[in-house]
């Protein structure tokens, strides 16, 4: 059991664009939750952007392409065993292209292909193992581990988990799923839910958990965006939820972007607040609000925390 | 009613009439409706052969209309035109003319993949829908649409630095479909998100926005990958044949 922990402790860190950008807090409480639980990322040297699923509306082997080179880095450059992506974007990708290299000869061609001339080594399937942020939490820590660290909690704060819809589908991309007992399920996944009751939160039973927030049309169809965040907003309102945990940055910055949208567009106001599960695990662990970022959220859950006594 | 009859129920064919007498039987009013009759001559032979070699659309052949795909999607909740076992259904028999009647809507697919988990066939509808969007654009049925002009400028984007910065992709995607930077609830969000943003954060954003970050040494993988794009545009406009020119016209 402690060997497979050590396996999970030092990581390569693919954070990819969004990161960069609009999930700078996500990327921030990250971090700072790693730095807490003694846990190592190496972030990936000179990465690219995994090709998000525009680059595969255009064509879905250059996204192979893409996310492969960030693989092949990991693994032949910085010699790491586990890859891990906190956005679901980027981790759907990299488990969707070790998926095609792993069952479809034509891709492997292309890969290959592309990064000879590319100039890199070209990956090969099952060279690594990628992860999303909360696989990293339950692998290298553990619950029972949590809990020993939690400093202050969560306090009841009533809690909708929202995983997004990339996380899970498709099935096939994630053979390690639905595998039994401690194994995450695609139907209903709870990883987030049992580390977030570790560190004290009282989750709700929310039905929307793998709903789709409409973040590939964000801007190109905003109208259907909307309706979706706000089916999404009001079901964990009348679920009881106070805050609605996110672990993906499309996900995170759509349900706060529309949030406004519905109630300009279509005045319909809600007041859920969008938190990522970093910075109420981090807040959990004793950290200050600051440190993880949350005064950069454009959902102002400030006060929320203050009058809670979070961190 | 089998969903391949839906067409012949659409207003414009069901006939009642005030007053009918057929070999001496009153056929008159709304219990004697007629559903007009039809022949469809125009099939298009080569629509699945040729949506099925655009990528997303390799399987669609193994569809034994369960209808799950459609049952399961986040679109058609919202719109119940948007109907993805309706149009494999059609595409397989190359009903095109029925086809194009939801020409408009097609591309609003928000690939949340319900219809690949739930299809028991694996014909991967979310694919479809991406094959089928791009076959009426490529055909000339409909402009490019703005998922395509959006995927299209983050590609490129993509392709030229191996990195997105988002606010030069949404200053490209708002030009190219002349929508207004300065749109109520876009101001009331960059309001809300910069109230309270460290200005070192707010520095490096700016920064971002001039220096235009780069993946280094890039212009070798840029130019395999524009290579091998240009080659895939070449097979995909055989297979629609696109570059034959017909003798009619040559001369």
């Amino acid at each position: 059991m402690s060997d497979e922990r050590e396996k999970y402790k030092n990581v390569a860190y693919y954070p990819g664009c969004a990161l960069e950008g609009t999930g700078h807090a996500y990327n921030k409480s990250t971090k700072a939750i790693g730095k807490a639980l003694d846990l190592g990322l190496e972030e990936v040297k000179n990465w690219n952007c995994c090709g998000a699923m525009e680059v595969k509306n255009i064509d879905p082997k250059l996204q192979t392409y893409l996310s492969s080179r960030v693989m092949s880095i990991a693994s032949n450059e910085m010699d790491h065993d586990v890859v891990m992506a906190p956005c679901n974007g980027c981790y759907h990708n990299l488990k969707k292209a070790e998926y095609e290299l792993e069952n479809d000869q034509e891709a492997v061609e292309v890969v290959d292909q592309i990064s000879n001339k590319a100039g890199h080594e070209t990956y090969k399937a099952g060279e690594i193992e990628t992860i999303h942020a909360l696989d990293w939490i339950k692998k290298a820590v553990g619950e029972e581990e949590l809990e020993k660290k939690i400093k202050g909690g969560l306090k009841g704060l009533k809690v909708a988990n929202y995983y997004g819809c990339m996380y899970t589908r498709p099935r096939n991309i994630y053979p390690e799923k639905d595998q039994g007992e401690g194994s995450e399920s695609t139907l209903k996944p709870h990883y987030m839910d049992d580390l977030l009751a570790v560190a004290g939160a009282d989750n709700v039973e929310f039905p929307l958990k793998t709903a789709c927030c409409g973040g590939a049309h964000t801007l190109s169809d905003s109208d259907t965006s909307t309706k979706l965040v706000l089916n999404i907003l009001m079901a964990a309102e009348a679920s009881g939820a106070e805050v609605i945990a996110t672990e993906c940055p499309t996900c995170h910055t759509g349900l706060e972007m529309h949030q406004i949208r519905a109630e300009k567009m279509f005045g319909k106001k809600t007041n859920v607040k969008i938190v990522y599960f970093t910075q109420l695990l981090g807040m959990a662990l004793g950290l200050s609000k600051r440190k993880v970022g949350l005064q950069e959220n454009i959902s102002d859950s400030y006060a929320l925390m203050k009058e809670k006594g979070i961190a | 009613m089998p969903i391949h009859e839906k067409s012949l129920i659409r207003p414009e064919n069901i006939k009642t009439h005030d007053e009918l007498v057929i070999d001496g039987i009153d056929v008159s009013g709304h219990w004697s409706t007629f559903i007009e009759s039809r022949v469809i001559s125009d099939y298009n032979e080569a629509l699945q052969e040729e949506i099925s070699a655009l990528p997303g659309g390799e399987n669609i052949h193994r569809c034994f209309q369960c209808g799950s795909c459609t049952n399961s999607c986040t679109v058609n909740a919202l719109n119940s035109e948007f109907n993805p076992r309706h149009w494999i259904y059609l595409i397989r028999l190359g009903m095109e003319e029925e086809l194009l009647r939801d020409k408009d809507i097609l591309w609003q697919c928000v690939s949340c993949n319900k219809c690949t988990y739930a299809c028991p066939r694996d014909v991967a509808p979310e694919g479809v829908m991406k094959a089928a969007s791009h076959w009426l654009e490529l055909k000339g049925h409909t402009p490019k649409s703005p998922s395509t002009l959006f995927d299209t400028v983050f590609t490129d984007q993509v392709m030229e630095t191996g990195l997105i910065e988002e606010s030069r992709t949404i200053r490209g995607f708002f030009g190219l479909t002349n929508q207004s930077l300065t749109q109520g609830w876009l101001i009331e969000m960059v309001k809300r998100m910069i109230r309270h943003l460290p200005i070192e954060m707010l520095m490096k954003m700016g920064l971002a926005t001039i220096l235009r970050p780069k993946t280094k040494n890039w212009d070798a993988a840029r130019d395999a990958m524009r290579e091998y794009t240009a080659e895939q545009h070449a097979l995909h406009a055989k297979a629609l044949k696109l570059d034959q020119v017909t003798p009619k016209e040559n001369n």
